[in-house]
């Protein structure tokens, strides 16, 4: 049974539908891709799975357990993270904050009172490690809105991954980068394929079929197509709407 | 530019140089103020509202949820310890205790159905329900004396066991809301660093994110409006022991304004320490103005606008600003970038 699963998902916003009878399924250890035109339902799609919105209808599956309706915070603290297309960063927190306040230590401790956050070595050394990871060890102490644009992208990763996902939700990573940065992104997230579990919406296609294991189409509310980047290439609505020009 | 998320220059420290700074003014005022041509009760008045204003900060700068009815958890507590001690019994303690939690519970109430709001929304509703409290106390003349208010509410002795200590006249009275305000003071400042401290701030800046990093967002909005009702309910319970008696005016829509408005020219939202100086100035600005002309509300409002139009960052900003210049040409001299 895949790890995470989101089963017949209806959405509609007014009189507009939005999602209609969604169903996809990611597996634990793989990297899942999610693409489609500009207003096809991704991000709407990632805003039910991770909790922002509660779907009309249809179930998702967390590790068994049906988790439909509930809270992002409740989402969240059962080990699944998200970053934001629109950065979404504590701007004027210092960097190693923004990922401290993600850390599952970090939340255990936050009805305390009276114990300064920077003084307390684990949680600033177990920060400084996530920010190792996504490159940014230099800049724990400069403010997020300091950062330049491929660092605060950087740290949108960072803050997700602090939680120690069990799966990660990535919109767009690549979203306004330009190629140098998307290349130590595309490195970045094979070096996290290794310990978490991906799934990400993009817009870059080469980026997407290099990285993705599976990949699901989205367009007008529907999964319109699923398979691994070369079952994909031969798919003929795939090849119609011109995304089979990246091979 | 100074923020209040800024990292603390000593991380950790219980007590800092501006703690020292600021006990050392407190403590010695009773010998300064006659010299500079006030008087010992402004004392009182000052420090009670640096309480009310620290604890109103906590959540109007800190989690940057906009309350603009304050005032009534500050008359809850004046009236919760005036009707301590005339119906149950004269206790400082007591009172003290009653108007905490009077005004803590009230904050509870009020809080469960302001937390899932932001913004404007939230805003409104903390005017609308300081209006009810306001009303309530002006109708309910059984309980609170209507428009008169409680009168006569006695100033019982801080009684330690041991050593009880009268606090009729001003000046002990003084020393005993500073020795308060000198806790709550090292309480807040060690809260606004602790974990709970930093949600807060995380909370004012995106309630999304912090939302999807697994904070309960309306738990802590509802956690700090209590607490902030809590401590404006210990400032009122000693503001009504301090006047001697309890009056709707403290609960009223100007009134939560003030505490709004010395909170921001102070600089509540880039420093802990700018409700400190906005008190100060209003009431030097009361007394001192107020000797001069009738009119010294005008010449307050005028300079409420001019703050916020030329350093929105408040008195506190101000100085670090200087302090920042004053400081510049010496480490450029030193070779060392200036910050």
């Amino acid at each position: 049974m895949a790890l995470f699963e989101a089963v017949h998902l209806h959405k509609r916003f007014g009189s507009r539908v939005v999602l209609e009878d969604v169903s996809l399924a990611f597996e634990a250890g793989k990297v899942s891709g999610i693409m489609g035109p500009n207003g096809a339902g991704k991000t709407t799609t990632f805003n039910i799975l991770t909790g922002r919105f509660a779907p009309d209808r249809g179930a998702i599956r967390f590790e068994g357990r049906d988790i439909a309706g509930r809270p992002p915070h409740a989402i969240a603290r059962m080990g699944i993270a998200r970053s934001f297309q629109l950065m979404t960063l504590f701007d004027e927190s210092v960097v190693v904050e923004n990922v401290m306040l993600a850390l599952p230590a970090f939340r255990a401790a936050q009805t305390r009172v009276a114990t300064d956050v920077f003084a307390d070595k684990a949680l600033m050394d177990e920060a400084r490690e996530v920010l190792a990871l996504v490159g940014l060890g230099h800049r724990a102490f400069q403010k997020a809105k300091d950062l330049s644009y491929g660092e605060r992208r950087a740290l949108e990763i960072g803050v997700a991954l602090a939680a120690d996902p069990k799966i990660l939700f990535l919109d767009e990573p690549t979203s306004g980068l330009g190629a140098e940065a998307t290349r130590s992104l595309a490195a970045l997230v094979r070096r996290l394929r290794e310990r978490f579990t991906i799934v990400m919406i993009e817009h870059d296609m080469r980026f997407l079929f290099e990285l993705a294991d599976e990949i699901s189409v989205i367009h007008w509310g529907q999964v319109i197509a699923h398979g691994t980047p070369s079952e994909l290439m031969a798919n003929k609505w795939v090849r119609r709407s011109a995304l089979a020009e990246v091979a | 530019m100074i923020s209040l998320s800024d990292v603390p220059a000593r991380p950790g420290a219980v007590i800092t140089p501006q703690i020292v700074l600021f006990a050392a003014v407190l403590l010695t005022a009773p010998f300064w103020l006659p010299m500079v041509g006030l008087y010992q009760y402004i004392g009182v008045e000052v420090a009670i509202w640096i309480l009310y204003a620290l604890g109103f900060n906590l959540l109007f700068g800190y989690a940057g949820l906009h309350s603009f009815g304050h005032g009534a958890y500050f008359g809850v507590g004046a009236y919760a310890f005036g009707l301590f001690q005339q119906e149950v019994a004269v206790s400082l303690w007591g009172g003290l205790l009653a108007a905490i939690a009077a005004a803590c519970i009230a904050g509870m109430v009020v809080g469960a159905f302001l937390s899932h709001r932001r913004g404007i929304y939230y805003a409104l509703m903390t005017i609308a329900f300081g209006q009810m409290f306001w009303f309530t106390a002006i109708k309910a003349h059984g309980v609170t004396g209507g428009e008169d208010g409680l009168l006569g509410i006695p100033r019982p002795p801080a009684d330690f066991g041991i050593v009880s200590f009268d606090l009729s006249d001003n000046t002990s009275l003084f020393y005993f809301v500073v020795a308060v305000l000198l806790v709550v003071t090292i309480g807040l400042w060690r809260l606004v660093h602790s974990p709970f401290g930093r949600v807060l701030q995380a909370l004012r800046q995106s309630e999304t994110r912090a939302a999807f990093v697994g904070i309960h967002v309306w738990a802590v909005k509802w956690a700090v409006f209590a607490l902030s009702a809590a401590i404006a309910g210990l400032a009122g319970g000693l503001f009504s022991m301090a006047q001697q008696s309890a009056y709707p005016d403290v609960m009223s829509l100007h009134q939560s304004g003030f505490i709004v408005m010395m909170t921001l020219i102070g600089g509540g939202l880039v420093s802990f320490w700018g409700p400190v100086l906005g008190v100060a100035l209003y009431f030097v600005a009361r007394d001192v103005l107020g000797s001069l002309t009738e009119t010294w509300l005008l010449w307050y409002g005028l300079m409420f606008m001019i703050v916020v139009m030329l350093r929105p960052e408040g008195l506190a900003g101000a100085i670090h600003l200087l302090s920042e210049r004053l400081r510049a040409p010496r480490a450029r001299a030193a070779g060392q970038p200036a910050e």
